[in-house]
């Protein structure tokens, strides 16, 4: 393969294996944490992870050390670190990858940033569908405490922590953060109204800092080897950090791969990615996940880093890229899609329930040939009416539909000039 | 045959006394009870709530809010296939008519036998492996026509050896 790339939170994988303490340790695992115990207070450990520039990984792209300044990292226990692997937005497969192939990555991660938080418990709340990703972690977590580096008195020193792993049972809007809290506590998971903010009444009413696995497993790494090294990483002077792009679609290559942030989608499409698959061309991507808006060929030299793909219309998302080759219906991809975000809707809010439905049974009936100019112009006005839903998931089934429109409208009204689809599929 | 048999009923008690909020365990419970009956009855729904300290709606509300607890009976192997955008731009559409032929069944049913029930998912995460199914918990990727007959043929065979 191409260039040389550093190989952070991959370092230690193979394929088919997952890495053992021992493994994890040879490569400079639990250095990041011996660090922040024996030497840095809470405080500075925060300052480290603010002056990187990490940006969660989960999707939203927050800033962490923003995020974790407004946790209350000085009120009594109990409060909460969780770490979100419900991972389940189509696109997206970077974490259960990561746990499989080096466990302790979050782990570590978990242990350093409980200790950044003044956190005493922690959780990773883990989707069915990764059970051997699980069990890697139920294993990681018992040669962790057996070597001292989790349970009571940690490497020696005040703090400790117990870490426990939450098996869920399917339903995307665990994802969403508050969804999850509601899930962990044992209660239906519609999200919950915000304010109050999970870092001041999150798990059980309590301080709960929700992290991605990727940004978690970031940080012992900007504890060992500092902001700027973590900053220097990127290939774009405001991103910082590798990222794990997860690759799938028409491809040749679908596999996850680390690469810097802000790597030309150019170079994930065609290097790593290996080209679009059979020789055909690359019509548009999915550059962040299902619910991150379409690039097009047009867009195929932006950086992939958080600012780049704003301004590029999009967003950098989960980093999963799903690619489309150019015999593809825009129109029937984003039909499923939508159906994706209709079935996944938890019914808890109007617009998301009622209205996904609506948009599906609308994309279905032009996708047939049988729609009308009045269906496409009520689909414009569906964008900003969902995205008056209470919570995200609703918002993010726009980024597609949106982005249809925008790019593909040509390609939607031929399929109302001919009564079928333009690319022979309808 | 018991909702749960006296091993299981005793270590799932065990927990929630050390759990200071007992409901936070009922998607386990739950789980547990699916795991022994394959799905998770009325009585099922009951036995959790008596073990929680919660009332059987609070379990219902939960129990039929997620995809992979089953509120109605399903075969002994539950077929779950991807129908996501990742597996639905790599021939997702038909290996599920394959499986609807094979097995001669639609989604939503399960076989004469009681051996399989086929049912659509959402994403499995297993995108680099599009189309993907899982049987239960195990993560089948790259599937085939030929893929999915061996693995049928392998699936039934370890319930009948």
């Amino acid at each position: 393969m191409s260039r040389e790339v550093p190989r952070v939170l991959f370092a230690n994988r193979r394929p088919g294996l997952t890495a053992s303490l021992a493994e994890f340790e040879r490569g400079g695992g639990y250095r990041g944490l011996r660090r922040a115990v024996a030497e840095l207070s809470p405080a500075e450990v925060r300052r480290l992870v603010a002056d990187s520039g990490l940006r969660g990984r989960g999707g939203a792209g927050f800033p962490t050390g923003v995020k974790w300044s407004f946790f209350p990292h000085d009120a009594p226990p109990d409060k909460y670190l969780v770490a979100n692997c419900d991972e389940m937005e189509p696109g997206t497969y970077k974490d259960g990858e990561l746990i499989l192939a080096d466990p302790h990555q979050l782990v570590e991660g978990l242990i350093v940033s409980a200790y950044a938080l003044g956190a005493n418990r922690a959780t990773v709340f883990i989707r069915y569908d990764y059970e051997r990703a699980a069990c890697a972690l139920e294993r990681a977590l018992a040669e962790a405490r057996e070597a001292g580096y989790l349970g009571e008195h940690i490497l020696g020193s005040d703090f400790s922590l117990e870490i426990h792993v939450h098996r869920s049972a399917g339903r995307y809007i665990l994802g969403e953060e508050t969804a999850l809290l509601n899930g962990l506590e044992g209660r239906r998971p519609n999200p919950r109204l915000r304010p109050p903010f999970p870092a001041q009444k999150g798990l059980f009413g309590r301080p709960t800092n929700v992290q991605n696995v990727e940004t978690l497993a970031c940080v012992p790494h900007i504890v060992a080897h500092g902001p700027q090294w973590f900053r220097g990483l990127a290939r774009t002077p405001e991103g910082a950090g590798t990222k794990l792009f997860g690759l799938s679609g028409h491809l040749e290559r679908t596999e996850c791969f680390e690469l810097p942030i802000g790597t030309p989608l150019r170079e994930i499409v065609e290097e790593w990615g290996g080209g679009v698959w059979r020789g055909r061309r690359f019509k548009a991507c999915l550059p962040g996940g299902a619910s991150t808006p379409f690039l097009d060929a047009r867009a195929l030299d932006v950086p992939m880093d958080f600012t780049a793909l704003e301004k590029a219309g999009s967003r950098l998302g989960t980093a999963g890229v799903t690619v489309f080759d150019d015999r593809t219906c825009m129109l029937r991809v984003t039909h499923n899609l939508i159906s994706f975000f209709a079935r996944e809707s938890c019914g808890f809010c109007t617009p998301c329930r009622e209205g996904l439905p609506m948009v599906r049974e609308c994309l279905a009936r032009l996708e047939a040939g049988r729609g009308t100019l009045d269906d496409v112009d009520w689909l414009k006005e569906q964008v900003p009416r969902i995205n008056l839903s209470f919570c995200a998931l609703a918002q993010g089934a726009m980024g597609p539909l949106s982005s249809l429109l925008a790019l593909f409208g040509d390609e939607v009204l031929d399929h109302v000039g001919r009564g079928r689809c333009p690319l022979g599929e309808g | 045959m018991d909702v749960l048999d006296e091993k299981t009923l005793s270590e799932l008690a065990a927990r929630v006394r050390a759990y200071p909020y007992p409901r936070e365990m009922v998607v386990d419970v739950l789980r547990a009870i699916q795991e022994r009956r394959g799905w998770v009855s009325d009585e099922g729904v009951e036995l959790a709530a008596q073990l929680l300290r919660i009332s059987p709606l609070e379990v219902e509300e939960v129990a039929t809010f997620y995809d992979k607890i089953y509120r109605r009976p399903v075969g002994r192997k539950v077929i779950h296939l991807c129908d996501s955008v990742c597996c639905f731009s790599r021939g997702g559409e038909d290996i599920l008519k394959h499986l609807e032929k094979r097995l001669q069944i639609t989604l939503g049913q399960t076989t004469p036998d009681g051996m399989f029930t086929l049912l659509p998912t959402c994403c499995l995460g297993a995108c680099g492996q599009a189309p993907a199914m899982s049987v239960n918990l195990r993560l089948y990727g790259h599937l085939t026509p030929e893929a999915v007959d061996r693995i049928l043929e392998e699936e039934r065979r370890e319930v009948s050896p």
